[in-house]
């Protein structure tokens, strides 16, 4: 088995990848994406802790499927909101939903 | 650590997804990526199986593939138009990419014992990590996480405010998306 530390930078690498996807990219799609990618990051790193740490005691997982329910909730929310917006205005781009900016 | 099948699978994983991970954020052609999104999240179900926990690999396919998965998929084909872009990337890219390598330099030093077999010495800088997992988990975890989340000294309550919160999700979502009648 490989040591614990293998499966956090695993999750850390993930994380930071999707920070970048979500700091620099333009259409709003792609940020969700990231934003994806950092939940995934997060649960890796709860079930690998679960595992190596306590897993006698199963809350470690439940804790992961509740970032399940709140990250599906979180998509289909967003991407109902980036669709209504492109009905709206025809862009997606991040940069042109600008009517609040002052 | 040595090479078993436990290990070489390990490896298999965490290299699909760390390498998908990296083509969503870098694919140029928008439905590409979210394709690369549905293999970055099978990658973690591989992780979640070799980490004994199957319910989660199997709410993993099933939810974050099967559902938000293709529910990016569907938004990305809902905005047709934006598919192919002649840039990506906003004009944050250079903050961006420093920020993610200095945010991942910082948890590499922190959880990885990389300092001390450098030889810095000094402050202890990693945390205490236990090399191999505790003994095998011999209960079945689909019974065990039942049991608790219907416990009343268990998640019984986050259950049912999570259940509040994807009913509320799918109502907003329904009337956010809809289309409006004239």
């Amino acid at each position: 088995m490989v040591p614990l530390y293998f499966y956090l930078i695993v999750a850390a690498a993930l994380f930071c990848i999707g920070v970048f996807g979500v700091l620099s990219r333009r259409n709003a799609i792609a940020i969700l994406m990231g934003v994806e990618l950092m939940l995934n990051a997060a649960n890796i790193n709860l079930v690998a802790f679960w595992r190596y740490i306590r897993p006698e005691n199963i809350n470690g997982q439940v804790f992961a499927a509740f970032v399940f329910v709140v990250a599906a909730a979180e998509a289909a929310v967003g991407l109902a909101l980036i669709i209504s917006v492109y009905r709206n205005r025809n862009t997606v781009e991040a940069e042109d939903i600008n009517l609040l900016k002052w | 650590m040595e090479l078993t099948y436990e290990t070489v699978a390990f490896f298999i994983f965490a290299i699909t997804t760390i390498g998908s991970g990296i083509m969503v954020v870098t694919d140029e052609n928008l439905f590409h990526a979210s394709l690369y999104l549905l293999l970055c999240l099978f990658g973690i179900a591989g992780l979640f199986v070799l980490l004994v926990a199957p319910f989660l690999a199997a709410i993993q396919v099933l939810v974050y593939m099967g559902a938000i998965g293709i529910l990016v998929i569907f938004a990305i084909m809902l905005t047709r138009g934006m598919m192919r872009l002649q840039r990506i990337y906003n004009s944050q890219l250079a903050a961006a990419a420093i920020v993610s390598i200095l945010l991942f330099v910082a948890l590499a030093v922190t959880l990885t014992p990389i300092v001390d077999e450098l030889g810095a010495g000094g402050e202890d800088l990693n945390a205490e990590l236990p090399e191999d997992p505790v003994a095998s988990v011999d209960y079945e975890t689909v019974g065990a996480i039942g049991r608790v989340i219907a416990d009343r000294n268990g998640f019984v309550l986050p259950f049912e405010v999570a259940s509040l919160l994807l009913t509320a999700a799918m109502v907003g979502a329904i009337v956010v998306a809809r289309e409006d009648e004239a």
